[in-house]
């Protein structure tokens, strides 16, 4: 087993919406360069959990967290941190597309470009183009950047919205099921995605789709009722699993 | 004997449904008495003529009511560029800030300015520009149909924000957009086409008011661009033309009304179009 | 079960001992956390909010202005104002009786008028209408709405109260003659004349805020009912007004609240006097109308001190109403928005 520094990670992580604990004493890390998935039964904290790595669990009512989120060793709650900047660095996908309306296809993958600054408009261009290429989405949308963004298909929007997450360049990619609202065919396309995406990306994805999970990640953890169970290697916690919740939820003896 | 209690039950239900058919004639009646009043009586005093020249004096005939149509446009377009931003900048405030205190005081102020009779909102006006300055203006005309708009404006602001769906909001500020930006770019961006609706609505609303203007534009009839004087306004002048004692004037009064309400028909029907087609390609 | 602290394939580097990862570790407690604003977000914020206080402000100064124009006036009459008769301002004397009564009969007769046809074309668009017809009618609603009072009062002037002077009203006073109400001369400018035209300019309102409440009714009382066989008919009556019964009210009391301050159509059509009669061909007076009339030709600060008493009791009986009318729409529709844009 190599070991290696995670790219982010949690120490004794705990989120509450106000009284309500969704995720209990959490320490998991990320690896770069690799899928990691979460899984586990519906309201086990897993989408909770996901959300505090980029500080956005604090928008929702009574959203506090304890412990602490490392990001390259930074403590990103630290409160010298801006939320916002912070958000630059770790973008998130969700789970059903949402492409800015009012914007075309290019402005859409350029808006997170242009709100961090970037002005010269050929670098945009290159980079525009690049996200697309990297979603899989260019040959679709190459002739129509200037479209709105509302004319294309779900799995399209979803990939638009990928293109537009990994376009200025983020170091961690989450993903809160993104496929759940996409048809086979979409899911599949985003999958493949993945696995070029981590190339450059660490990539934790949410998912209550197993195979899915199976499919697509290196690593794997299990939450259950807002515990993180156990965590392994994808195979390993597929064939093999440690803990016996795991292995009845693997088994779909439950969730 | 069953048979007959509900052909008894069906029959009244029959005749119910009749008596609402015929509320609902009864309804529509008055718009179309109007509208063809308007046309019949009006239509034919329109001419060029009629929208280029001021007024003759009494008696006479000739003349038009360019007076009044750009008292109009002053007046009304002087208070809109008060109200709409202020009605809309705190439209987006209760929208974006909720449970602010600030927010419930101004929604339930807001609620009761709209259910305030106009005519006092004119008496409003008077007291605070009319009596201070000594002279009535289309300044203080402006102000008041102002204060008008800015709680209607302010309502239609919010509901249409409020139609945005969370996720978007939530989609900027994982791209790392500031609070601010997201309102802006992402959110009232989205809700433009509705907000701009409200807007328009709203200037259709105050163009038709009279007793606001009453004393404090006053009205006039003269052609005149000082916003510092008295000013004629369309619907001064129908008042003014329907209670006067010539013919001539009566005539007058349906024409200018019939301007009237072609300004308010249209701008009304023109706002509902924008929103109504902007909802089919958002989808 | 307690969790694993370490994952599998991932080893977290050393900490400082201070923070002990190990097991039992106590979680400390959660904290609300707080984001820097960045330096846009204040004066957004800061803009907005006084955009929003705006509102407040010119209501304070509106009734600041009210009541100080008014002084004069309630320092000399008190509330006797209120119940006085006579008004006259060549002797600065002042009761505005008067106009609270007919204010208070031409409203209630346009109710009487107005409420039912609402009413019945509410529950036919809501209920009954196919579904074509739903948004024609709806949209001519809207533009009954949304002509000006004013042009309401000339055509009131010119062709409605001509046909009520000479066909309708001798047929009333043929018919029902006998009555109070329907006794005495017909001149045309009149309280039933007013009433009709206040009517009409109400109707709109409480039909637009009857439908919104009707719609807000959840459906599966209808349908049941319906599958226990009743009629379309018995449905609505029994299971949708029921239900909707205090939000209806709402709307009325909404339509109220308008009627109370319609001002042109009427001034130019009840003839403008202050007087109370008995018949409801005689002339009569409102506050709004009063103010539209005297205002411009006010000479004595008495007078118009008066009238300012007038506007400000106006302006709190119309705020009450509506007050009263939001409440009982709000039962039914819970505070989702009915109603405000019918105002």
């Amino acid at each position: 087993m190599v070991e290696v520094t995670p790219r982010i990670r949690t120490e004794n992580l705990s989120a509450v919406y106000g009284k309500f604990t969704a995720v209990r004493n959490v320490s998991l890390g990320f690896t770069s360069n690799q899928v990691h998935a979460l899984i586990g039964p519906s309201g086990c904290g897993k989408s909770t959990f996901l959300r505090t790595l980029n500080r956005m669990h604090e928008l929702s009512e009574g959203g506090w967290i304890s412990g602490k989120v490392l990001l390259d060793g930074e403590d990103i709650y630290a409160p010298q941190v801006s939320a916002m900047k912070l958000r630059r660095r770790v973008g998130m996908v969700f789970q059903r597309p949402t492409p800015f309306p009012t914007m075309s296809i290019f402005d859409n993958v350029a808006a997170g470009l242009r709100v961090n600054g970037h002005r010269s408009a050929g670098n945009i261009r290159e980079i525009v183009e690049r996200s697309l290429r990297q979603s899989a989405l260019w040959d679709e949308v190459k002739d129509r950047l200037r479209d709105s963004a509302m004319a294309l298909s779900g799995g399209q929007q979803q990939r638009l919205c990928i293109a537009r997450t990994i376009a200025p360049a983020p170091e961690v990619v989450l993903l809160d099921e993104p496929t759940a609202s996409l048809d086979p065919q979409g899911t599949q396309r985003v999958e493949e995605l993945l696995f070029e995406l981590k190339k450059d990306f660490t990539i934790v994805i949410v998912t209550h789709n197993m195979q899915q999970a199976a499919r697509v990640s290196d690593s794997t953890s299990f939450f259950y009722l807002g515990r993180m169970v156990e965590t392994g290697p994808t195979r390993q916690m597929f064939t093999t699993p440690q803990q016996e919740q795991t292995e009845a939820y693997i088994t779909g003896r439950f969730g | 004997m069953n048979f007959d209690r509900r052909k008894l039950r069906r029959i009244r239900s029959n005749f119910m449904v009749g008596l609402m058919i015929g509320c609902v004639v009864l309804a529509i009646l008055p718009l179309l008495l109007i509208l063809g009043s308007l046309i019949v009586r009006g239509a034919g005093s329109l001419s060029v003529a009629f929208f280029t020249r001021p007024p003759v004096p009494a008696g006479e005939t000739g003349g038009g009511v360019v007076h009044a149509i750009v008292g109009t446009l002053m007046i009304v377009g002087a208070a809109s560029l008060i109200g709409i931003p202020l009605g809309i900048g705190a439209g987006i405030f209760c929208a974006e800030y909720p449970h602010h205190r600030v927010s419930w005081i101004s929604r339930f102020v807001a609620d009761v300015m709209n259910g305030t009779p106009s005519i006092v909102v004119g008496v409003f006006a008077w007291t605070w520009i009319v009596a201070r300055q000594k002279h009535f203006s289309g300044l203080a005309g402006s102000a008041a149909l102002a204060m008008l708009m800015v709680p209607m404006v302010m309502r239609t602001t919010e509901e249409m924000i409020k139609l945005v769906p969370n996720s978007l909001r939530e989609a900027a500020l994982a791209l790392g957009y500031p609070r601010w930006r997201t309102s802006l770019s992402v959110i009232v961006r989205t809700s433009l086409p509705g907000i701009v609706t409200g807007s328009l609505l709203a200037v259709a609303r105050v163009a038709g008011e009279t007793a606001p203007l009453l004393f404090t534009a006053l009205g006039s009839q003269y052609l005149s661009f000082n916003v510092n004087q008295p000013m004629a306004a369309l619907p001064l002048a129908v008042f003014t033309y329907a209670t006067g004692p010539y013919e001539e004037w009566h005539r007058n009064a349906w024409a200018t009304a019939l301007v009237l309400i072609m300004v308010v028909l249209v701008l009304s029907v023109v706002a509902r179009l924008a929103t109504r087609r902007r909802f089919e390609l958002n989808g | 079960m307690t969790a694993p602290e370490s994952p599998a394939a991932v080893e977290a580097p050393d900490l400082a001992p201070a923070r002990s990862s190990a097991h039992g570790a106590e979680p400390s407690r959660p904290v609300p956390v707080a984001d820097r604003p960045s330096p846009g977000d204040h004066v957004f914020k800061w803009a907005l909010t006084g955009a929003a206080l705006a509102i407040p402000t010119l209501l304070l100064f509106l009734l600041y202005e009210l009541s100080t124009g008014s002084r004069l006036a309630i320092d000399k009459f008190g509330l006797r104002f209120l119940v006085d008769s006579v008004w006259d301002p060549v002797a600065d004397k002042f009761g505005a009786y008067p106009l609270i009564f007919g204010t208070l009969l031409s409203s209630f007769l346009a109710l009487l008028i107005a409420v039912p046809l609402s009413l019945g074309v509410a529950i036919y668009l809501t209920e009954f209408a196919p579904r074509a017809l739903r948004q024609p009618v709806a949209f001519v609603i809207e533009l009954l709405a949304a002509i000006p009072s004013v042009v309401y009062g000339l055509w009131g002037v010119f062709v409605l109260m001509p046909v009520l002077k000479k066909v309708v009203f001798p047929l009333l006073r043929g018919a029902l003659g006998f009555l109070p109400f329907f006794s005495g001369p017909i001149y045309g400018p009149s309280m039933l004349a007013a009433s009709i035209i206040l009517a009409i300019m109400v109707m709109p309102f409480i039909m637009a805020v009857s439908r919104e409440v009707l719609l807000a009714v959840p459906g599966n009382q209808r349908e049941a009912s319906l599958a226990l066989g009743a009629t379309r008919w018995e449905a609505v009556w029994t299971t949708i007004l029921p239900y909707a019964r205090s939000g209806i009210m709402g709307a009325v009391v909404l339509g109220l609240g308008r009627a109370l301050g319609e001002t042109m159509a009427v001034t130019m059509l009840i003839g403008n006097r202050h007087e109370i009669a008995a018949s409801l061909f005689a002339p009569g007076y409102t506050m709004a109308a009063v103010i539209a009339n005297e205002f411009s030709e006010a000479a004595t600060d008495m007078h118009f001190s008066a009238l300012t008493y007038v506007a400000l009791a106006l302006f709190v009986v119309t705020v009450l109403v509506n007050a009263g009318a939001r409440l009982l729409i709000w039962r039914v529709a819970r505070g989702s928005g009915v109603g405000s844009k019918a105002l």
